[in-house]
């Protein structure tokens, strides 16, 4: 087409012709939304239009990264993980309790990981074998989670460990600003699970299995590895996670990341993954968690809004997306 | 089924037996832990005793589980139902506040009226997400999940507000003809629920519905009307559930007011033999199951738990109850068992429930 109209091809002509690729769009505009407040934020707000707001937010939201990432993979297979926020508190208080018994911090971090992990490949094989949905067995997790932390202590543990508290004081200088390690594991994870949903076969079997789970099987892919992996990897982030958690607050506690699922769902839903499955992207959750942090640091600059309009804020915002999510998928079969 | 079932037939395949079982070894544990844990005794007028106390303490569960076992069965789900529970009890208490006669019994009625109809109307979104714009149960219901307990704050304006009223403390505290009066609201709920989807045609058309969506309605069956009825219902009941969890402490908290309310519904629910997959519901069963948590959440202190381990407990009974009404593990135990064909069995246990 564009070959008939040869001489009106300037540049600025195909800027305005270029329309990005559908599968990109929810991305892009949640991106737009981040931008948007951020700018609407940065002429209302002294102060907030420093590079070093945008650095803070990686900072103080890094272990919801890290949970949004892994919750990505469940629900780009059409799954849920309803089970990380209590992963996260009892992230926290196996490493304050082994701290507190005089654990390596090494070893600590390890048991913590492993934990994780072991508790989402029981999720997973219970979901994958016994054809538990997704949302019962996740929400067992949950409970066992929760539960396993309290009979560790039902008490705060604070966590004094100078392994722990210089990794979590330790910055890193980008010319006058700053980073901590927490926002840079972050950042890592994300790139490594973009690589791995992009690049590799167990990503492009999750798109699938989203897609379609009997077709997948069909096709012969390795769907009860990559079912069971899912959770594993979701389990796995919400230890890191939790780790990371326990970096940013120093201490165990049974009450930690009371309904830290839902920011962590939140997130994923916001940064254009489709809730049944098979369409999303882990940069797009980023931009989710970045979303609700923006919010958030808005009301606290604004200082005469009350923290539960997040709340409200982020199911207008969830509702928005969600809606317009089933209005988009319905016109392509 | 035929005729000539024996009376030790009947009860081994009646789909209520499991739920009752696990209840009475509960209370047979309590026993042993505590040999006097059953007596009931008069005082001041009313019945007094554990089990009073469990009947009392079983009421908001009840009451949310028998808004979920209907929203179940069309293959729904609402996780909403604590932020709904929340915000009735912030509305109610902020009016019975707000009104110039505090104490009196019209501030009562009016503060729960207004709290009920906005519980209503909540769940009338819900079923408006559902059924209208035919957004998953689960994805619509968690919007209000997330946004209901800032809803809630933002009614009270974050505060912990206290209420002085007597009548509406009885709600959670008071007696009727010596039972609990919460008890007697969720048994009451639970005869009307029970007449209603039993007698008429209603409960045979919400489990056509969680059975097939489009089928049912190509059969003329108004779907779309029942399920946004379910869950209109559904927030009813959070809303009472929510009024006598506020009645008890007479103030509404509005970040812990009815906290994994939804999921200990849900668990009362599934224990009841109600599947996750829709299509049918027992009322009994949900009313058996509210009671056994219920009953959970006084063993493990009794039996010198700290009460916070509940939670594992609640964990194993939720993967415990999942796996016996799954199919795979069903055929697994079967095979293991090596037995006589106990064919017909099985599938009567999971198909149990809609018979009736």
């Amino acid at each position: 087409m564009s070959a008939v109209t040869v001489p009106t091809d300037l540049t600025w002509d195909r800027v305005k012709r270029y329309s990005p690729p559908t599968r990109y769009l929810p991305i892009i505009a949640t991106f737009a939304l981040f931008v948007g407040l951020f700018a609407a934020g940065g002429v209302r707000y002294d102060g907030l239009a420093d590079p070093q707001v945008l650095l803070s937010l990686l900072i103080d939201n890094a272990f919801l990264i890290v949970l949004a990432v892994g919750m990505t993979f469940v629900i780009l297979t059409g799954g849920i993980d309803l089970s990380v926020g209590s992963v996260v508190a009892l992230s926290t208080m196996i490493a304050a309790k082994t701290l507190e018994m005089g654990w390596s911090p090494y070893l600590s971090m390890t048991a913590v990981l492993l934990t994780g992990t072991f508790l989402g490949l029981l999720m997973g094989l219970l979901i994958h074998y016994f054809d538990i949905q997704p949302f019962i067995a996740t929400l067992a997790g949950l409970f066992l989670a929760r539960g396993i932390t309290y009979l560790i202590s039902v008490e705060s543990i604070s966590i004094k460990d100078p392994t722990f508290t210089e990794l979590a004081f330790r910055t890193v200088n980008i010319g006058d600003y700053y980073i901590r390690w927490t926002a840079i594991i972050a950042l890592l994870t994300v790139a490594v699970a973009a690589f791995v949903l992009a690049r590799t076969r167990f990503g492009r079997t999750v798109y699938a299995i989203g897609g379609s789970e009997s077709s997948a099987m069909l096709m012969g892919l390795r769907v009860a590895f990559t079912k069971v992996g899912v959770y594993v990897i979701s389990g796995f982030c919400a230890s890191l996670a939790g780790l990371l958690f326990s970096l940013y607050i120093l201490s165990g506690n049974s009450l930690h990341a009371v309904g830290m699922e839902l920011d962590a769902i939140a997130a994923v839903v916001i940064g254009g993954t489709l809730l049944t499955g098979g369409r999303g992207y882990v940069v797009g959750s980023l931009l989710g968690v970045l979303v609700l942090g923006i919010i958030k640091t808005l009301i606290a600059f604004d200082g005469t809004l009350s923290s539960y309009w997040i709340r409200i804020i982020t199911g207008v915002l969830l509702l928005a997306f969600v809606v317009v999510q089933r209005f988009a998928t319905r016109r392509q079969p | 089924m035929p005729e000539t079932q024996t009376f030790a037939q009947r009860v081994v395949r009646h789909p209520l037996l499991w739920p009752v079982l696990a209840l009475v070894v509960l209370l047979v544990i309590n026993v042993v832990a505590t040999p006097s844990f059953l007596d009931v005794r008069m005082q001041d007028g009313h019945l007094y005793g554990n089990v009073i106390d469990i009947l009392r303490n079983s009421a908001p569960v009840m009451l949310v589980a028998l808004g979920m076992t209907l929203v179940i069965a069309t293959r729904g789900i609402d996780l909403s139902v604590g932020a709904i529970a929340a915000i009735a009890a912030a509305v109610a208490c902020t009016r019975i506040v707000g009104a110039g006669d505090e104490s009196s019994l019209t501030t009562a009625l009016m503060a729960t009226t207004y709290a009920v109809v906005v519980c209503v109307l909540l769940g009338a979104w819900n079923g408006f997400l559902v059924s209208v714009l035919g957004i998953q149960p689960i994805i619509a219901t968690l919007i209000l999940m997330v946004a209901g307990r800032g809803i809630s704050m933002a009614v009270t304006d974050g505060q912990i507000t206290t209420v002085n009223n007597g009548w509406f403390s009885d709600l959670a505290s008071g007696y009727v003809l010596t039972l609990p009066l919460a008890f007697l609201i969720a048994v009451g709920v639970l005869a009307l629920t029970a007449l209603l989807t039993r007698r008429t045609a209603l409960g045979m058309l919400i489990e056509a519905v969680g059975i097939n969506p489009e089928a049912s309605r190509l059969a003329g069956v108004r779907a779309r009307t029942i399920i946004w009825t379910v869950y209109a219902f559904s927030g009813l009941c959070a809303g009472l559930a929510g009024l006598v969890i506020a009645a008890n402490t007479n103030s509404v908290n509005a970040n812990s007011l009815g906290l994994w309310i939804e999921l200990d519904a849900i668990l009362a629910v599934v224990i009841g033999g109600t599947s996750l997959a829709g299509g049918r519901f027992s009322l009994m069963g949900t009313f058996v199951g509210a009671l056994f948590i219920a009953t959970l959440a006084r063993t493990i202190p009794n039996i010198g738990i700290p009460s916070e381990v509940n939670y594992l407990f609640k964990a194993v009974v939720v993967i415990a109850v999942c796996l016996l009404q799954s199919p795979k593990a069903r055929a697994v135990l079967r095979v293991r068992r090596q037995g006589p064909p106990r064919g017909p069995a099985a599938p009567v246990l999971v198909k149990a429930g809609s018979t009736s």
